[in-house]
């Protein structure tokens, strides 16, 4: 019965849709209403994002059993209606100097994080093929909203294009699964994988469907539409697809792969595990010879995407709430690095490479400061947060027996030490004159807050550890 | 409840008042005002101390120990800390004694001071001292003890380096705060690795937990000995013992509140409280005892013997303190805990006083400290004259002053305990204490003067008498807490320890003595102080060739005394230019260079140029990435199914 009980018990999910819907409506009819609309916004993602901090509920199911509710869900909503929010703020001053549709964009990035909840929130795999589409559709369309940038639409046309190609694996993957089943319910397949997992449909079905979101998640060699695609698109909207997207294709991941399948089924688990160690190594080798900024960041992502992969072959709780600790950590700390990269960039996409910044602390060392933070947190430095999320992850492979694979993961993330760090020596120890940004409060706000919260996180870690210990 | 606060305000207050002074000092112009805020947060931490201590002592002896958990710092593992403070017998003497006498030279500073252009930064560090020495004696636990025993020692290095633009012997003072940081943490590795040991052997870090356990080790047990001697690695670094005692005497780079209050009353004793705060864990190693002993009585006597040449005032009583501190490791060593104790808080007040003493005699003579060129003091300086001769009393050891009663329980303790050897060697040092102490007397404040020049020394500021006058009286009356049962005496302070020392104690089977012969020995220490006052006052107090004529007859003894047993020239060329040279040669321009940052450069090289090379696959053609996709596709596949 589908009812109004269904839809209390999907609060976040409400929330985000409705006021996208209500934005849309506003945007349309309203001349000036992009105040309005951005106020709305901001508070609706604020609103479902502190829902799940505070209010998670208990773990149960909504509209026949299609979603999972509570817990998890909650968790995960809150996560990627976080990186939303982080977003709105660092692009209200970046877009609207670019573009002016900005209510189009705030529309686009409410829907984008419905598609992601309700990815984490599936309970079936047509509903999760949904939710990922709504999130990838509203990605294409952001990643070229700065319509007359050449960059911008080649970024949009190949997310398109080679997502489109991904998208047909995983569809045809879920047919499979369907085959071989006879359901797409999730919980039905994963306690069906003890007798198929000789079947070869069912196997097939299952590649695809792992295809599918090692592209999502942008893991060697389904990556290669990342560099391109994070360096053309506006920055913000970079930021947003590096975190909110990864957060959401690594919530579909755990719900069907991990902890549960990986454990079953011994091939595809050494075939995430070759991948998380080639995406590592790849990703980070691949960064140390960028010039770009937002290209370092780009290969960077990658990396953590292998990182973030040993969660999910550890297949265990610690390994699992260490991705879920990952991602938040890696929402604060990316969505930070990136909004400083936006607010440094000059209007024409320029200034974002290494050598503009040289001498940065000192024309602006608020901005210096806060990326020094968010690029010691990437390296993995305690105190900070990126520190806990590593050691979460790779604590688990090895409880996992995986103990060579937090080897490669180290050793990978020393070779990241270089071009984190190259960042801050060049801000630090190097001249270099620059044009001062203008001071945008809103983003300010989100920077800080987002540097604070990385610290706080990197201090008392088991404030979520303990938390999203309870799901699994 | 409410102790949990009161300790917490106490340890934290002067740490406030770090962070003011440290923060803010620069701008806060009044020195009155600066001066207030390092000395009031001392002086409300010794409130605390005295609150706590009359309420300690309105409760039953069982119940007297009180551990406060402020938060829990560490939990790693098996590994599981907290920010805790255990007070009790022990810890609140010392507190009382570091907080007080600590109150008392944060005023004599204001004085002092007057004037400095970083007035601000050295209340700020004072204060900083003061916080870690308090972590060091109230912690409950060794971690947080050892983040003290740190913290004490940063401090150390920077107040005596406090006015680096200025010269200090052959060297900078830079060099005397590094000679004494280095040479500190050669001691620190020895309770490093006691720790570890005490955590593999207990599995925990907590007094409670460890001392309880280790009383159930057998005497000798050999885990105990190596525990108690890298402890005592620690605390011969600390405390100014062979053979690491060499930083202190260089350690007077510091202006001189800091030599009082660090080098001299308080942080050079945290040795002998560490080794008191595990004296269980010492008296099931008899050989450490006795390796501690020997120390002890060794370093009693040689720098006793150094004392007895040098000319600069502030050398004379470092030596001194270096030879005081060996007296309180004598009585450790024989099990007399309590009395080495005891002589900690007389010594706290009588070298605090000699070293303010010297302060003042200084700042009077503008930045002069070579005895040879002082004399007649004693009528320029009245206060600071008459303060300085009570204090040479005490410390020589004349009866009823409070020094007599500390070292006589220590010479007695060692005696009754059957160490003869080592009574000897304490009661000659005695002897050539009280030589040097009225030697430095009466060169400073009797006879005439012989300075050149326009000086015309005047008493100082009240802030700076003010103390001198308090510790004189305690100097004087200090020692009444601890007169013996033999000369009628309650010896308060014993009993007052005893609950702490007891399971020590009982596993040592000592039992107090007391006979005819304790007195003898009072008698003869006190005659053999009286003849060491003598000869001094003889041979200094007006111009006399006697000393002159005594050393050209033992001139080799006396060139080697002067030069202060050759000990720093020894470690010069043994140790320190071999280490040196073995880095440099070795080390750096072989290891480090040819091996070490090779490989690392050639390493960094070969990674940049995989990337150089394998970046080439990133056409941007979207054709290619959809191939390369493709074939990810059929590898996967491939690998599943055929598996």
């Amino acid at each position: 019965m589908t009812g109004v009980e269904d839809l209390l018990q999907t609060t976040p999910l409400l929330i985000v849709s409705i006021s996208g819907l209500v934005v849309l409506v506003i945007d349309s009819i309203f001349r000036n209403g992009e105040r309005l609309a951005f106020w709305l916004a901001a508070t609706s993602l604020l609103a479902s994002g502190l829902h799940g901090l505070y209010g998670i509920g208990e773990t149960g199911t909504a509209f026949s059993g299609m979603l999972t509710t509570g817990g998890y869900a909650d968790f995960c909503a809150a996560l990627f209606s976080l990186a939303g929010f982080l977003t709105l703020l660092l692009s209200r001053d970046y877009i609207g100097s670019r573009t002016t549709d900005r209510g189009e964009y705030y529309v686009l990035i409410l829907f984008a994080v419905a598609g992601m909840i309700l990815m984490a929130s599936a309970a079936d795999l047509v509903v999760l093929f949904l939710g990922l589409e709504m999130m990838s559709l509203c990605f294409y369309v952001l990643a070229g909203f700065t319509r007359t940038s050449f960059a911008g639409n080649e970024a949009s046309l190949k997310y398109f294009l080679l997502g489109a190609f991904a998208t047909g694996f995983l569809l045809y993957g879920i047919a499979f699964l369907y085959g071989a089943v006879g359901s797409t319910n999730i919980d039905l397949i994963l306690s069906s994988a003890s007798h198929l997992r000789d079947q070869t449909f069912f196997l097939i079905g299952l590649s695809l469907l792992l295809i599918g979101f090692l592209f999502k998640v942008a893991a060697v060699p389904f990556h290669m539409w990342v560099p391109d695609v994070y360096e053309g698109a506006p920055t913000t909207v970079t930021g947003f697809m590096s975190t909110g997207g990864k957060a959401a294709a690594f919530s579909a991941l755990l719900l069907v792969f991990a902890p549960r399948l990986a454990s079953q089924i011994g091939p595809v688990r050494e075939v995430i595990a070759v991948i998380a160690a080639v995406t590592m190594i790849g990703g980070n080798i691949l960064a140390l010879s960028q010039e770009n900024i937002k290209r370092m960041l780009a290969y960077s992502s990658v990396a953590h995407a292998g990182y973030l992969l040993t969660g999910v072959v550890a297949a265990n709780g610690s390994g699992s709430t260490g991705i879920l600790f990952y991602l938040a950590a890696y929402t604060l700390m990316n969505c930070g690095a990136f909004g400083v990269v936006a607010l440094l960039e000059s209007r024409e996409g320029g200034r974002t490479s290494f050598q503009d910044y040289s001498g940065l602390s000192k024309s602006s060392p608020v901005l210096a400061g806060l990326m020094a933070l968010f690029m010691f947190s990437l390296t993995g430095i305690p105190p900070f947060a990126g520190f806990f999320a590593k050691y979460a992850v790779f604590s688990g492979a090895v409880a996992a027996g995986y103990t060579w694979l937090a080897i490669i993961g180290v050793l990978a993330s020393l070779i990241s030490v270089y071009y984190y760090l190259r960042l801050v020596v060049l801000m630090y120890f190097s001249e270099g004159e620059h044009p001062v940004p203008a001071p945008v409060p809103l983003a300010y706000a989100a920077l800080l807050a987002a540097a604070g919260a990385v610290l706080f996180l990197g201090l008392f870690p088991s404030t979520i550890l303990d938390l999203t210990a309870t799901f699994f | 409840m409410m102790t949990t606060q009161l300790v917490a305000m106490a340890v934290f207050l002067p740490l406030a008042g770090f962070l003011i002074n440290g923060l803010a000092g620069r701008k806060l112009k009044s020195e009155l005002l600066i001066g207030a805020i390092g000395s009031g947060t001392i002086g409300l931490s010794f409130v605390i101390a005295l609150i706590l201590f009359t309420g300690m002592l309105g409760t039953p002896v069982a119940d007297r120990t009180t551990i406060v958990t402020l938060f829990p710092w560490i939990e790693a593992g098996a590994l599981s800390t907290s920010f805790a403070y255990q007070i009790d017998q022990l810890s609140i003497l010392m507190m009382l004694i570091v907080t007080g006498v600590g109150f008392l030279i944060h005023i004599y500073s204001i004085g002092y001071m007057h004037g400095d252009p970083s007035f601000w930064r050295f209340f700020a560090y004072l204060n900083l001292f003061i916080f870690a020495m308090l972590n060091l004696i109230l912690a409950d636990n060794f971690l947080l003890m050892f983040l003290g025993w740190e913290g004490v020692g940063l401090c150390s290095y920077l107040l005596i380096g406090f006015w680096y633009d200025r010269r200090f012997e052959k060297g900078s003072t830079g060099d005397a705060a590094k000679k004494a940081f280095i040479v500190n943490r050669i001691g620190d590795v020895g309770f490093l690795i006691a720790m570890f040991l005490i955590f593999t052997t207990f599995g925990s870090l907590d007094f409670v937990s460890v001392f309880p356990q280790a009383a159930a080790f057998p005497v000798g047990h050999e885990v105990m000995t190596w525990i108690t001697l890298a402890l005592f690695l620690g605390a011969t670094g600390k405390s100014a013992q062979i053979p690491l005692f060499v930083w202190l005497p260089d350690a007077m780079a510091g202006p001189t509140p800091v030599s009082a209050l660090i080098h001299a009353a308080t942080m050079v004793t945290a040795g002998v409280y560490m080794v008191a705060r595990c004296s269980i864990l010492f008296a099931l190693a008899p050989t450490t005892m006795m390796i501690v002993a020997v120390i002890g009585a060794a370093t009693a006597l040689m720098a006793a013997t150094v004392g007895l040449v040098q000319n600069d005032i502030k050398k004379v009583l470092a030596y001194s303190t270096v030879s005081q501190l060996g007296y309180m490791f004598l009585a450790l060593g024989v099990g007399a805990f309590a009395a080495g104790l005891f002589h900690v808080m007389t010594h706290a007040f009588f070298k605090a006083l000699l070293f303010l003493g010297a302060g003042s005699v200084i700042h009077a003579m503008h930045e002069e400290q070579d005895i040879q060129k002082m004399g007649g003091l004693k009528s320029a300086l009245p206060v600071t004259g008459r303060t300085f001769l009570i204090g040479a009393i005490a410390i020589a050891g004349i009866p009823p002053l409070s020094g007599f009663f500390s070292k006589d329980e220590i010479l007695w303790k060692t005696f009754s305990g059957g160490y003869w050897p080592l009574w000897i060697i304490g009661f000659v040092g005695a002897g050539l204490t009280a030589f040097y102490m009225f030697r430095l007397y009466a060169l400073t404040f009797e006879g005439t003067k012989r300075w050149e020049g326009e000086k015309h020394p005047h008493e100082s500021p009240l802030t700076m008498t003010i103390p001198l006058i308090v510790l004189a009286v305690l100097s004087v009356v200090g020692g009444l807490i601890g007169i013996p049962e033999s000369l009628g005496g309650g010896n308060t302070i014993e009993h007052f320890l005893a609950p702490v020392f007891g399971p020590a104690e009982l596993a040592m089977r000592l039992h107090a003595t007391h006979g005819g012969i304790e007195y003898l020995l009072m008698i003869s220490s006190v005659l053999m102080a009286a003849a060491g006052i003598t000869l001094a006052w003889k041979w200094y107090r007006t111009a006399s060739n006697q000393p002159v004529r005594f050393a050209e007859r033992f001139a080799g003894l006396y060139r080697v005394l002067l030069n202060k047993w050759f000990v720093d020239e020894m470690y010069e060329t043994a140790v320190i230019r071999p280490t040196v040279r073995g880095s440099e040669k070795l080390l750096w321009k072989g290891i480090d260079v040819h091996v070490i940052d090779w490989t690392v450069n050639r390493l960094g090289t070969f990674a940049q140029w995989v990337s150089r090379t394998v970046r080439v696959v990133q056409t941007g053609v979207t054709q290619n990435y959809a191939f390369v996709f493709v074939a990810g596709v059929l590898l996967i596949i491939g690998w599943i199914l055929s598996a």
